[in-house]
């Protein structure tokens, strides 16, 4: 076991665990986050998705010692009662979960892509998303969602002004 | 109904219910208002006490306050014994006390599926949630309202005519400031009796002396109150169950074999000796590893070696599942005990009738294995000592699983306190029991609380299966074309082999592989629904299991069970018999149907999707590369009456069927929430698409689907471009059920679309063109 700094939603937090320890381990149990859930631990669902660098990341697979210097945000810090994020607001009115556990990676993979491109046509709002499970089928409430998202983002944000920082993030992992 | 014989009026004044903190009788439950403002339930043992529970609740189901509490407050908490798996049950239970009670239903709080505060209402099951769940609390609810204006008029001296409710208040009805609120009147106390019927589970019904409010009077019921478990599961605030933890909890693993059947004959613990705070655990059958920390765990579960028994391989592969069901002698049929009076028959007048027909048709479909393949596997947190055990569970049935645990653990049932958390949607007898009965037998070995999280190959390859069948449809024609006979034979295996619920150890893995011997309850059923046909026969065999224990290939139910796979065959069978004789398929089925509301939904399906009258297929209209299709299912059951329509886009060169419209039209009584119905509708439906292309693969070994990729599910890329929904609202008749019904029309929807489309009947599941 070996102590690892993680900057997670804007703060600096310590764990101490095996290099080799997937990053979820460490929110679900060090960091006591509700937001990213334990799947499959395949990388293959989604539910343990966080952003890391601006990227939509499984933390399911991606070891505690590769993150020095990311910064990692959740669904716990994404937004609150009084301010949620877009994205949660467009799932809570559009009423887009059955059971909830499956939520965190359809939000936080639609934060990430939205922020990318934050007028997608309907097409690229399902290729966004694509890979996702969800078992209770509540795709149709969930693509309702992040289109009212997009549409909310997209009249915040003129065409053309969305934040780019993570240009060079989104070409590598698309190489 | 009976009024049972009580003394509980002379019992002190009920506590009262301060939603911000309540300590109950001293010890054992400390209630706060949760950050997202749901009440969530501390359990808090009390040092050096006998019982780490002294003061559970009375929950006899004669009293009134064993389902509702009135805080002075104004804040009404509604106990009920059934819970949500996501489709917003609870909301629709505060929509239903709040009507009753008259009180805003954001005062409304829903407590659900604790065994020691909520009565035993069955669990989740059987689409029961309103259509007999809400009945309890309403009566309840409306009976807790006349206590108020009876009080009222005791208070106001004015007479209970006179008095009218409103948001928590009784006022007088000519005299409006004139008012005392429910949370004054109830620092009387809140005793009363109901009438109860003497059941527990889904039938478990309480009336009290007051009438009901006429449907015409709804202010909250019909509407669509928002969903109040939404925002935490959005927010990151709501506790799964995967969120518990006890103090001093340990982390556990189980080891499961490479060949189903084998069992583990010596266990090196050395093996695993350079993981910290790892402990090996052999019980029985059972191997299971415990840590401090999660990971540890995860890496001693992989890195212990186990010798385990050389075995026959117990399973014919997958490729001869089918021709085993042919052939394998039936041990079971519907003329045994099945739930209800037995249906003995007679297959022989139908099979004369159809050999003395002018034209004969036959098919045989093939279902296969499916798992319940939950968002995430089975979850079970337990602290087991001093004679008690806490348990926490998703279970569906947790009246239940505290039965089955106090037997496995040999303490009787008061002494095992199981408490529902929510978890990752489930519909049926799926894996979720589980991990909670591993995780007690664990924590009464090690002598620490224990968390067991099943991994992902344990979720696909170890659930309780939806079974496997080859289902036979025989149909007799005269020379018009009409039916003169109709042969309807299930075969396949028990949806029974594990029971639908955990009240015994021997239906769940951990307690086959410490020696309870497996049940032998045999269940299949075939297909209800008013149809008229002459001479028909509708009958069903089952099979001997694969593997006597702890197999993974055991069947339970799993959503609407079995029907998905009866109407699969009857109403594709219905479209074989409307295509021979030329007649457009809806046609067909109101030829022969009779009931009422099954002819109204498929009327209104019909103009719903602009339905073209004419026979299926369609013919060689397109000769592009997209062909389209439309076909129609209808079901009855769980209360409830629906016809769905499909249109499919099928690629000619791959093969890829795409379900890409749905219309449904829904009956189910009263609606109490129509946002929450349709969604709830839609899940049925998208869920169903993706069972449609389901299967479980196995080899002679060992099943072999193991995760996503290897049990692939619905893609949101795959998902419907839309579904639109007709409800159907009969506010004079009781709710019926919503969790089921749709999702059965859905595989024969999209066959028949497929035929339409192609020409092609596929008769087996999963559907697959090329």
């Amino acid at each position: 076991m070996a102590r690892f700094v993680l900057n997670v939603d804007g703060e600096r937090r310590e764990v101490e665990a095996d290099a080799d320890m997937p990053l979820l381990y460490a929110l679900r149990n060090d960091l006591g986050l509700k937001g990213p859930k334990f799947g499959c631990g395949l990388a293959q669902c989604g539910a343990c998705t966080v952003i890391i660098d601006g990227a939509a990341t499984r933390s399911c697979v991606i070891p505690i010692s590769a993150l020095e210097g990311a910064a990692i945000r959740t669904l716990d810090g994404l937004g609150t009662p009084e301010r949620p994020h877009p994205v949660q607001a467009a799932f809570i009115a559009e009423e887009a979960a059955q059971c909830g556990y499956c939520t965190n990676g359809w939000i936080m993979t639609a934060v990430a892509g939205l922020e990318r491109n934050p007028n997608p046509t309907e097409r690229e709002i399902r290729e966004m998303l694509a890979g996702l499970k969800c078992r209770c089928g509540t795709h149709m409430a969930i693509l309702r969602a992040v289109r009212r998202a997009a549409r909310e983002l997209s009249a915040a944000v003129p065409r053309g002004e969305a934040p780019r920082e993570d240009v060079a993030v989104d070409e590598e992992r698309s190489a | 109904m009976s009024r049972h014989d009580s003394t509980m009026r002379s019992s002190p004044p009920r506590s009262r219910l301060d939603r911000r903190t309540f300590l109950k009788g001293g010890a054992g439950l400390l209630f706060t208002l949760g950050s997202a403002g749901g009440l969530s339930i501390l359990p808090v043992r009390r040092a050096g006490a006998q019982s780490a529970w002294p003061g559970a609740r009375n929950i006899d189901p004669v009293r009134l306050d064993t389902w509702i509490a009135v805080a002075e407050s104004g804040d009404v908490t509604a106990f009920f014994g059934k819970m949500d798996m996501g489709q917003g049950v609870d909301t629709a239970i505060a929509q239903v006390v709040a009507e009753e009670l008259d009180v805003d239903v954001e005062r409304v709080e829903v407590v659900m599926g604790d065994t020691h505060l909520t009565p035993n209402q069955g669990g989740a099951s059987g689409s029961s949630g309103c259509r007999q769940g809400a009945i309890p609390l309403r009566n309840a609810a409306a009976e807790a309202r006349r206590v108020f204006v009876e009080r009222a008029s005791e208070r106001l001296g004015v007479p209970a005519e006179r008095l009218r409710t409103r948001a928590g208040s009784v006022y007088v009805a000519d005299d409006p400031h004139t008012r005392v609120t429910y949370g004054e009147l109830i620092a009387e106390g809140f005793e009363r009796e109901l009438d109860w019927n003497g059941q527990y589970g889904n039938g478990l019904l309480v009336e009290g002396e007051a009438g009901r409010k006429a449907p015409a009077e709804y202010r909250v019921v019909g509407t669509s109150v928002p969903r109040k478990d939404i925002p935490g599961k959005v927010l990151a605030t709501t506790e799964f169950c995967h969120h518990v933890t006890l103090p001093g909890m340990l982390h556990a693993r189980a080891v499961r074999p490479p060949v189903a059947n084998a069992v583990p004959v010596a266990v090196d613990e050395r093996s695993v000796a350079h993981i910290s705070g790892v402990r090996v655990v052999h019980v029985g059958d059972f191997v299971a590893v415990v840590a401090e920390h999660e990971w540890h765990a995860i890496r001693a579960a992989r890195e212990l070696a186990v010798t385990w028994s050389e075995t026959e391989p117990p399973f014919p592969g997958m490729e001869r599942l089918h021709a085993h069901i042919r052939t394998a002698p039936a041990v079971a049929d519907n003329s045994a005990w099945n739930f209800g009076p037995r249906r003995p028959y007679d297959p022989q007048p139908t099979l004369d009738a159809i050999a003395t027909s002018a034209a004969v048709l036959e098919a045989e479909y093939e279902l296969p294995f499916q798992s319940h393949a939950r968002m995430a596997p089975s979850i079970g947190v337990a602290d087991v000592r001093d004679g008690e055990a806490l348990v926490f569970s998703d279970t569906q049935k947790p009246h239940n699983t505290r039965d089955g645990i106090a037997k496995l653990l040999g303490m009787p049932p008061e002494r095992v306190r199981v408490i529902w958390k929510p978890g990752p949607g489930s519909y049926g007898r799926s894996d979720a029991d589980e991990a909670a009965f591993e995780a007690a037998v664990l924590s009464r070995e090690v002598g620490r609380p224990v968390r067991v999280q099943w991994m992902r190959d344990e979720g696909h390859a170890w659930d309780p299966k939806a079974p496997a069948a080859v289902i036979t449809c025989k149909a007799g024609l005269d020379a018009s074309g009409k039916l003169t006979a109709w042969y309807f034979r299930a075969k396949g295996f028990s949806g029974w082999d594990v029971a639908f619920n955990a009240s015994d150890p021997k239906d769940t893995l951990v307690g086959q592989l410490l020696g309870w011997p497996k049940g032998d309850a045999h269940n299949f059923g075939v297909p209800g629904g008013s149809y008229a046909f002459p001479n028909a026969v509708k009958f069903w065999e089952t099979i001997a299991p694969l593997q006597e224990r702890a197999s993974p290939l055991r069947c339970a139910h799993m959503r609407a069970p079995q029907e998905p796979q009866l109407h699969f065959a009857q109403e594709c069978f219905i479209d074989e018999v409307a295509a021979r004789t030329g007649v457009d398929p809806i046609e067909l089925r109101l030829s022969y149907l009779t009931n009422e509301r099954e002819i109204a939904v498929l009327r209104a399906v019909r103009d719903l999707s602009g339905w073209e009258t004419r026979p299926s297929p369609r013919g060689a209209v397109a000769t592009g590369e997209v062909a389209t299709g439309r076909g129609v299912a209808i079901y009855s059951g769980f209360g409830a009456y629906v016809a769905t329509v499909c249109e499919v886009e099928v690629d000619r060169r791959s093969g890829r069927i795409w379900a890409k419209r749905f219309f449904v039209a829904h009956d189910c009584g009263l609606v109490i929430n129509p946002k929450g119905l349709v969604a709830t509708i839609e899940g049925n439906v998208v869920q169903g698409v993706s069972r449609t292309f389901e299967e479980v693969r196995f080899d002679e070994r060992a099943v072999r689907s193991v995760d996503w990729a290897t049990y692939p599910i619905l893609d949101v890329m795959d998902a419907p471009e839309s579904i639109e929904v007709v409800t159907i609202n009969r506010p004079e008749l009781p709710p019926g059920g919503a969790g089921e019904p749709a999702h059965v029309t859905i595989p024969a929807a999209i066959g028949n679309a497929v035929f339409d489309a192609t020409g092609v009947r596929l008769r087996r599941l999963p559907l697959r063109l090329g």
